[in-house]
């Protein structure tokens, strides 16, 4: 060690390598360019600290930002026959599929948990559009008939974090059957009085839109996510014109009177806890911060998995 | 004057030939034509049994929505008795792509609503080609409504290339419209019944077909969504949708082996636009037999029958 090897290493090494910032380490703002440290983008639930611009989360990074300490418990979601149709476009439906899991880490697209929030029990569902878009398959559609029926045996809400594409093509006719199916699911909810609150995130169109995202008791989005039956592209191709700014976005939707509320992601986990528990008709919750609930306390269920 | 489509185009020509000769025979009574003319009904008969015996899935889409198709209306009109249309969603507007209201089936009455595409220019335009806006699905849910109240069974026909994209369909909340009607679906405690006569176009479907019995006749098509979309976007070519049709098994045959449907009502040779009079025929005795299976259950058992079903679907898929 001289200093040749301290000193003139490290530049040469910089030449050679690549001089681009760690991609783990900053992410850029998609909206308006600013670099944003990664554990500070993290700490602010993907949205940006600049420009409050909301980026894509995962439903796990949710779901540890939403429940109590973090904790929750997954629930099992029965696995639908794999590929019902033998789907073929350029690619095989199951190395769509292969590539996804690669990609994500999860095995669909959809994660349904149990916890508390704010000490108020309930189930949470989230999809997952990194995960093929979002798109509600059989897979997604036994999800949320299994979040529904945990919900109605635990006797609490669920609240839906909704983020799709529409349905999966891939799965055809079968992929169209989750609206009927996930239909029956909110019923079931609504059966037994539980609240059923719906969280539209960015995006949130076709099938998906037009059956449980819109079936809620409370109608939530966060900021500028897009909300839509048929898409922009789809409308302009159609109609031929041009469409107004922020056309089919949160804010014009609530103005159309099809949204209760848009709510920045910062602020959800304070609203839905200040919501559930009045429908619940539970007293209202104590702020600032609760110790971390004992993992026995969330759920029946003995491994809770964060 | 027949409407040809583009996979029919060597029976037109056929069919053309013997009409030529026939017309030739007309103005020349010495000509002897008869046997040729004869022969060429035949290879004409032959070409139409051939073509039709294995459409595939692109060429079926093409027959469902052959404008020469019987449509809703024409179902209405022939076999429904005292048809009272009733009109409006009581928010904002009645919606001409859907038509409904009370009628009598065989004396019996019941609430039929279906989408109508229109049968000329003036028409399809009023019917806004079948493709139904919000107050089109909240007619539906009112319809419904009527019927659950006064015990009536109801029919749907469905008949749509999809919900309209539009700018004001979607500010009034299309996909909220559509989630309505599915769920008002899966509510009802009368016996609901569906045929798909033409096209099943997606959401806009599903929002009508939801229900105890959903038949198909032969040769129309029930899909997420339409070969061309889904070429555009799997393809990333709308060309592409011959493929695109044969990957998402939109036919009635396919739909049936995956138990999504209960029912496929055969048409005559050729399609139901040849011989239009007994395919609507054919329908009604499906209509008929359907609504006799479910026409003395109780409202409880039909309700939670028609919910069962669907959660139980997707049981079967087509690798066997």
């Amino acid at each position: 060690m001289n200093w040749i090897t301290n000193y003139v290493r490290p530049r040469i090494n910089s030449i050679f390598s690549r001089r681009e910032v760690p991609e783990n380490l900053w992410s850029k703002c998609d909206e308006c360019g600013t670099m944003l440290f990664h554990r500070e983008l993290k700490d602010n639930l993907n949205v940006c600290t600049s420009c409050g611009h909301h980026m894509a989360i995962t439903p796990r990074d949710r779901f540890k930002a939403l429940f109590d300490g973090g904790i929750f418990t997954e629930v099992d979601v029965p696995e639908p026959l794999a590929d019902p149709l033998q789907f073929r476009d350029q690619k095989k439906y199951p190395d769509r599929m292969k590539a996804a899991l690669k990609q994500t880490g999860e095995k669909e697209a959809m994660l349904v948990a149990a916890g508390e929030i704010g000490r108020t029990p309930i189930v949470a569902a989230a999809q997952d559009f990194s995960f093929m878009g979002g798109s509600m398959g059989m897979y997604v559609g036994n999800a949320i008939i299994a979040a529904a029926q945990e919900a109605v045996k635990l006797k609490r809400p669920l609240v839906l974090f909704s983020a799709a594409g529409g349905a999966r093509m891939q799965e055809g006719i079968l992929s169209l059957m989750q609206m009927p199916r996930t239909t029956v699911a909110v019923q079931m909810l609504k059966e037994a009085n539980l609240p059923y609150i719906v969280v539209l995130t960015h995006p949130t169109t076709g099938g998906v839109t037009a059956s449980y995202a819109m079936l809620g008791d409370v109608q939530i989005a966060e900021p500028n996510a897009l909300i839509c039956f048929a898409g922009p592209r789809v409308i302009e191709q159609t109609i031929r014109e041009k469409l107004p700014e922020g056309f089919q976005r949160a804010e014009y939707l609530l103005d159309h009177g099809m949204l209760d509320r848009v709510t920045p992601r910062t602020q959800l986990r304070d609203e839905l806890i200040t919501i559930v528990r009045m429908l619940l008709g539970l007293s209202p919750a104590i702020k600032g911060d609760l110790p971390a609930p004992t993992p026995a306390d969330t759920s029946d269920a003995p491994t809770p998995s964060t | 004057m027949t409407n040809y489509l583009d996979f029919e185009r060597p029976l037109a020509e056929i069919e053309g030939k013997a009409e030529e000769l026939r017309a030739m025979a007309r103005q020349n009574e010495e000509m002897d034509i008869e046997a040729e003319a004869a022969a060429l009904d035949k290879k004409a008969a032959d070409m139409l049994k051939d073509l039709y015996k294995s459409l595939t899935p692109w060429r079926k889409c093409q027959v469902a929505r052959h404008p020469d198709r019987p449509h809703c209306k024409d179902y209405i009109d022939a076999l429904f008795t005292e048809y009272t249309p009733l009109a409006g969603d009581r928010n904002f507007a009645d919606d001409h792509a859907v038509m409904g209201g009370l009628a009598r089936f065989d004396g019996r009455p019941v609430v039929v609503i279906g989408h109508e595409k229109g049968n000329d220019t003036k028409s399809r335009i009023e019917r806004n080609f079948g493709m139904a806006r919000p107050e089109g699905y909240r007619k539906a849910v009112r319809l419904m409504d009527m019927a659950d109240k006064f015990g009536l069974p109801v029919m749907t026909l469905v008949d749509t290339p999809g919900a309209y994209p539009g700018k004001g369909a979607e500010e009034r909340g299309q996909s909220e419209a559509i989630a309505r009607a599915t769920e008002k679906c899966l509510q009802l405690k009368v016996p609901l019944i569906s045929v798909i006569i033409g096209e099943g176009g997606s959401g806009g479907a599903v929002a009508f077909a939801t229900a105890n019995r959903v038949a198909m006749l032969e040769h129309s098509v029930y899909s997420v969504i339409s070969p061309e979309g889904c070429a555009s976007i799997l393809w990333k070519d709308a060309e592409k949708m011959r493929e695109a049709a044969e990957a998402l098994r939109l036919t009635a045959q396919d739909l049936h082996k995956l138990g999504v449907i209960d029912r496929i009502i055969a048409e005559p040779m050729g399609g139901a636009h040849r011989d239009r009079t007994t395919t609507i025929e054919t329908v009604g005795d499906a209509l008929r037999t359907m609504l006799a299976d479910l026409g003395s259950q109780k409202g409880a058992k039909l309700l939670a029958d028609r919910r069962k079903k669907f959660l139980d679907m997707g049981a079967k898929g087509l690798a066997a």
